[in-house]
């Protein structure tokens, strides 16, 4: 291939389809290799490439050193990783599950959120916390939360979900580049997503687009904000809807702290209406959050309330109840139907 | 005492000065310890941190800090381990290491910014190799051990000093702390100023063996020093950043001391502290016996113990003068460095705070 003006041709960007496994673990091999800061910690996360593969191989190509199976303790993997940070690591963190990530909560919430603002700026904590998130795999009890709520109350934390498999590689780089401790949630439920990925080291400017929402559809009537793995539901929602002669806006969050909410608050003076999807349980959950917002800065342009989508106000159920428990199509429907009625 | 069903701690200095004969092959004499220089400076070390200390009590009293924990009685335990320490060792403290951050370098009224609220933190940890205070107890260890982590990965001849006192020993943090440390082999020391309460709780409400034993269970050495012996205290910690500096990974030392006032100045220990028990730890004064072996051995004369005197008034003079001339920070600070990069909802609230101020008929 050549360019029109004779030069020489450019490399194509290398593309492959491939599932979001596959997507975050070459992310993390494009930041272990591009920085030798850079460190992997976590529970079985060497020999065995961790419990879904995210981390495959990683050990065997960088060592032991840099890819780091710990012993079972939460607490112990943050607050070693805070020290690590302190030395001029970047520590990259696996917590096993979303369940599990509470024993840690204190060298979370406490120390690392805080540490940046204690020290006025003199000491920078860049530490990425990998969680597997969210329901929908028939798992057992304390493999299925959303616990982002907690985190994106925290000032000090930025909090981060990819919804697809590029966004999960260029996030994760995104994610390890940026100064500040982010808690990186990985829809568990799209892990094995297929799509195709553009493999090319991300430009600074694509990394600063991360930290923005993006929209993925845009329609007249509705606007669905979602984040994780209730984006793929919602674009299924709106696409089904278009039958019913709905037009609806779909809204991929990726940040959940910061939050970028112009572009919500832009779509909503449009279509006069909002549904926001999340697992999480709806009580003082982002839908909370964001609804307020919304009612802040565009009251005069709503047709019909802030709908939220989310799980009643009850633990995670057993899994043969989480069909029942978890947002899908037919109720993202059935609260758009309810904001159209009005 | 608050243990007597353990084994005399290890010292070389008596509570009456005088020397005891190495009581271990790790505690050895080191040949320099008794050099005149060297006693003077710990002397004076632990002389004009009593003296921050008696400041501090006094500034809270006249309202001038919220709260201040003292560290008095704990001074041979804290300035002799911190002298141990070479230049790139770092320390990670609790909130009572103001002997350590003496020997590091903080400044005084640098520290007591944390205790009269004008910062969270007061010094730069990268510069002083010493971490900002930590007050959730425990998790300071944590953080020491993954800096041990670092410098065993940077091949750095440093090497890391974890403080923590009895009371924390039952935090998950400093156990797991323990875990990481010993199957990582990283060079850092774990040193626990049992000083016998933890707030209200005298030392039985933490363990029922000697803090050692559960140490010893972890894979390390352990020492039981006389946390009043500055000698003592100095020579345990050489020899444990040696060990771990040459590979020979993490050290336990429990240096037995007493916490002679009160937790902090909110405290009132006269509700709980058997009587007797401060009488009898007022004979084993650090400061005192070391005062008694220096005169002794002719390493100082009256003029220079005279002139630490003039020198710790001072001190006491210049933090009384610097706290008071202290003024509040500027209120839109407050807003600084939540992150290291720009964050929109930290943004949007310093504006609308900034508007709010600004507006006509609202009091800022």
């Amino acid at each position: 291939m050549t360019t029109s003006d004779g030069a020489q041709p450019m490399t194509e960007p290398m593309t492959e389809s491939m599932t979001m496994v596959a997507a975050l673990n070459a992310g993390l091999r494009a930041v272990l290799e591009d920085n030798p800061r850079t460190l992997l910690m976590g529970e079985d996360i060497a020999t065995l490439g961790g419990v879904f593969r995210v981390t495959d191989g990683l050990a065997k190509d960088f060592g032991e050193r840099r890819v780091i199976d710990t012993p079972l303790a939460e607490a112990g993997i943050v607050g070693t990783a805070i020290g690590l940070a302190m030395s001029g690591y970047v520590p990259i963190v696996e917590i096993q599950f979303d369940g599990f990530v509470y024993p840690a909560f204190d060298q979370i919430v406490t120390q690392l959120a805080k540490h940046h603002y204690r020290s006025g700026g003199d000491t920078q904590l860049p530490i990425v916390i990998r969680i597997p998130f969210g329901g929908g795999i028939g798992a057992v009890e304390h493999h299925s939360e959303s616990p982002e709520a907690y985190f994106v109350h925290t000032p000090g934390l930025r909090v981060w979900s990819p919804a697809d498999a590029q966004q999960a590689y260029t996030g994760i780089q995104a994610a390890v580049a940026c100064p500040d401790p982010i808690i990186f949630l990985e829809p568990k439920r799209r892990y094995w997503d297929k799509a195709s990925v553009v493999l090319a080291r991300p430009t600074p400017a694509e990394l600063d687009q991360m930290w923005t929402s993006r929209t993925l559809r845009t329609g007249t009537d509705v606007t669905l904000v979602a984040y994780g793995p209730m984006v793929r539901t919602c674009v299924e929602a709106a696409e089904s809807m278009t039958q019913q002669g709905i037009s609806a806006t779909v809204i991929d969050l990726r940040s959940l702290s910061p939050l970028d909410l112009d572009p919500v608050f832009a779509s909503v003076r449009q279509t006069g209406r909002c549904v926001m999807v999340h697992e999480a349980v709806e009580t003082v959950g982002l839908g909370a959050e964001i609804s307020a917002r919304i009612s802040e800065e565009c009251f005069f342009s709503l047709e019909a309330p802030v709908l939220r989508v989310g799980a009643p106000h009850v633990p995670y159920p057993p899994s043969r109840f989480e069909r029942h428990y978890l947002p899908n199509i037919d109720r993202v429907t059935a609260a758009v139907r309810q904001v159209m009625a009005l | 005492m608050t243990d007597v069903k353990f084994e005399a701690p290890l010292r070389l200095l008596t509570p009456e000065g005088t020397l005891e004969s190495a009581p271990s092959i790790e505690l050895a004499m080191p040949t320099d310890v008794l050099e005149p220089a060297l006693l003077r400076s710990l002397f004076r070390d632990m002389t004009l941190t009593r003296r921050v200390d008696t400041e501090a009590t006094a500034l809270q009293r006249t309202g001038e800090l919220g709260l201040w924990s003292s560290c008095l009685g704990q001074e041979a335990a804290q300035i002799g381990s911190a002298h141990a320490m070479a230049h790139n060792d770092f320390a990670f403290p609790t909130y009572r290491e103001s002997g350590v951050a003496w020997v590091r370098g903080v400044d005084p009224v640098a520290l007591l910014g944390l205790y009269r609220g004008t910062t969270h933190g007061g010094w730069n940890p990268q510069e002083k190799q010493f971490a900002l205070f930590t007050i959730v107890l425990g998790a300071q260890v944590l953080h020491a051990v993954g800096y041990a982590m670092g410098l065993q990965r940077d091949e750095s001849d440093g090497a890391v000093i974890a403080y923590f006192g009895d009371g924390a020993t039952s935090e998950g943090d400093v156990h797991e702390a323990m875990v990481f440390a010993t199957v990582q082999s990283a060079p850092v020391v774990f040193f626990c100023q049992n000083n016998g309460w933890a707030i209200s709780e005298p030392v039985h409400r933490q363990t029922t063996v000697p803090f050692t034993q559960r140490a010893a269970g972890y894979g390390m050495p352990t020492m039981r020093i006389d946390g009043n012996d500055v000698l003592a205290s100095l020579a345990a910690t050489r020899w444990a950043l040696a060990h771990t500096r040459e590979g020979g990974g993490p050290v336990f030392i429990e240096a037995v001391t007493y916490r002679m006032g009160a937790h902090t100045t909110s405290d009132d220990p006269t509700r709980y502290r058997p009587a007797g028990e401060l009488e009898y730890w007022a004979t084993q004064d650090p400061i005192q016996r070391l005062g008694t072996l220096m005169r002794a051995r002719g390493a100082a004369d009256d003029t220079w113990f005279q002139q630490l005197a003039d020198e710790a008034d001072a001190l006491g003079e210049r933090i009384r003068a610097g706290i008071r001339g202290v003024v509040d920070p500027e209120p839109e600070l407050m807003f600084d460095h939540v992150y290291a990069q720009p964050h929109l909802q930290v943004d949007r609230d310093r504006q609308r705070w900034t508007t709010l101020t600004t507006s006509d008929g609202v009091s800022s």
